[in-house]
């Protein structure tokens, strides 16, 4: 059994009278990846950002490496710990980087952070060779990079913290199904590598059998079904993880079925 | 490379996009900044030389653009006048535009009650008009062109501060500044390294713009009596002291302070407004 470097513990959340996040709990081992999945609405998002930080939970504990992180304790020293406890890479390479920050000086900028007094040229380079980008991207700004390009910057901005855990909110819904697949392969390479720990939520259940080794599938803010990620896709227990895996487009496929079903749950 | 070849932007917009009177404004402006610069090398005569004898002539080869009633060079009192009558705004200006950014972007970024008292005490001074509460400040601090400029400065801040706090509202919405959070960077360097540069070109196209309402408002001051004192070449106590030579029918020395003033402020607003809207433009 591997160590666990997350540890969610009752999480809940309410806006208003809506529980967008309602008792959920999780663990991710050590350079594992765990896949979050739902459809929009069932409050994987809002888990995702209570994990990163970005979001309060009203309950619930978040814990890496055993210390909780739920409790924001002002400072320098506490907001670089949380950082490299946990970072991000969002949904949508277009809007989460500073459209007038060329990529070499958005690496810096983390790394003068958090390693002051490091290597950062030859770091830089590293970060960027290790997703795929040269030299030639380095001096560019977002606006001059293609989606895949600009969210492979996302990552190594993500990685040149070193994060214990790294969250990926539908990292890849926001690019076309061949660039997918090639930062699919760049996320499982990276962390074969360092080892860091993969959440990974998505509402595509391809990309859920393709990186993670576990998952959790959640509905109107609740868990409702979690196991290794082959089981769970192979012989589905909850009826809404069927569905989720029926409403995927096929052969044969039959949207007013699905339609009908979704009414039904 | 063949791209820069095929497509040349800079010159271009020289070419095409630029109307004459842009061209013409910026030029007027760069006339005006280049005469207060250069003014002492460039004005003919001593601006506060007195030849009573030479009183209300005309333009000659000796005066350029004639003598007033004192007998001072009318010319080479603009170009001196230059100088204090840009230096005012433009104190004006830096200062409503630090503290209102300073302003703005606190009450942005930390919102709740914060933002409300700020935002509640700017708008308490736009309910005071500007020009009062420079006479208010003068009267309590005599002469000098600080009073009136620090007064102003309070006067136009909450142009500023508003518009700056809408533009950070919506910057600080967009997920790159959730990125750096969760980087570990703090809202202080988010702010001064990301969202102040972001909304830089828009504030300072405001600026430019409340660059000549400050003109105008300081030469009103200077022309009541207020402010400049009275032996300062300014635009706005030269109107001032043309009024008696308009009357003797010799308008020369108060009609060319005059139009010195509307022209520049014309000029800097035309700047203004059309930086403004490139700045739209290309944000879209």
């Amino acid at each position: 059994m591997r160590k666990t470097v997350l540890e969610a513990v009752g999480l809940h959340r309410a806006y208003g009278g809506v529980q967008a996040v309602d008792q959920v709990s999780f663990t991710l081992a050590e350079g594992g990846a765990l896949g979050i999945v739902g459809e929009s609405g069932s409050g994987k998002t809002t888990t995702a950002r209570i994990v990163v930080g970005l979001e309060r939970a009203d309950a619930g504990r978040v814990l890496v490496h055993g210390q909780d992180r739920t409790e924001h304790r002002r400072g320098r020293a506490h907001r670089l710990a949380r950082a490299r406890q946990v970072q991000m890479v969002f949904q949508d390479p277009y809007l989460s980087l500073d459209p007038r920050t060329t990529v070499e000086a958005v690496l810096r900028e983390t790394l003068r952070l958090h390693f002051p007094g490091a290597d950062h040229p030859r770091r830089i380079a590293e970060l960027l060779d290790q997703v795929g980008l040269g030299p030639r991207e380095a001096g560019a700004l977002p606006r001059q990079l293609s989606g895949g390009q600009r969210q492979r910057v996302a990552i190594a901005r993500a990685l040149a913290v070193e994060p214990a855990v790294l969250v990926l909110d539908e990292a890849v819904a926001a690019l076309d199904v061949s660039v997918q697949a090639q930062i699919l392969n760049l996320l499982a390479d990276i962390r074969e590598q360092t080892g860091i720990g993969y959440l990974f939520i998505t509402h595509d259940l391809g990309v859920v059998r393709c990186v993670t080794e576990d998952v959790i599938v959640m509905r109107q803010g609740r868990i409702v079904e979690s196991g290794r990620t082959a089981e769970v896709l192979a012989a589905p227990q909850h009826p809404y993880t069927r569905l989720l895996l029926d409403s995927v487009p096929r052969p044969g496929w039959d949207p007013k079925a699905i339609a009908v079903a979704r009414r039904s749950m | 490379m063949t791209v820069t070849l095929l497509h040349r932007p800079g010159l271009a917009r020289i070419r095409t996009a630029r109307a004459p009177l842009q061209l013409l404004c910026l030029g007027f402006v760069a006339l005006v900044v280049l005469a207060a610069l250069l003014a002492p090398w460039l004005a003919p005569e001593d601006p506060n030389a007195v030849d009573l004898g030479n009183a209300l002539a005309g333009p000659s080869a000796e005066h350029l653009l004639g003598v007033d009633a004192s007998g001072r060079d009318t010319l080479s009192r603009l170009v001196t006048g230059a100088r204090t009558s840009l230096l005012g705004p433009l104190g004006v200006v830096a200062f409503s535009t630090l503290a209102g950014v300073a302003i703005g972007v606190t009450a942005a970024w930390r919102g709740g009650w914060l933002d409300s008292v700020l935002s509640r005490s700017t708008e308490l001074v736009f309910a005071f008009p500007g020009m009062l509460l420079a006479i208010l400040i003068v009267s309590v601090y005599g002469e000098g062109l600080l009073a009136p400029v620090i007064a102003l400065a309070i006067a136009y801040l909450p142009y500023v501060s508003r518009l700056t706090r809408s533009l950070v509202l919506a910057e600080r919405t967009r997920p790159y500044v959730e990125a750096y959070q969760v980087q570990g960077h703090s809202g202080l360097q988010i702010c001064l390294r990301h969202v102040i540069p972001g909304i830089a070109p828009v504030v300072l196209a405001q600026s430019t713009i409340n660059f000549g309402y400050a003109l105008i408002d300081l030469a009103g001051l200077s022309f009541l009596g207020l402010g400049v004192p009275a032996l300062t070449p300014d635009w706005g106590r030269m109107v001032f002291d043309g009024q008696s030579a308009i009357q003797h029918g010799y308008p020369l020395s108060a009609i060319l302070p005059c139009a010195a003033i509307v022209l520049t402020v014309v000029a800097f607003n035309v700047v203004g407004e059309r930086w403004a809207d490139q700045v739209a433009r290309r944000d879209r």
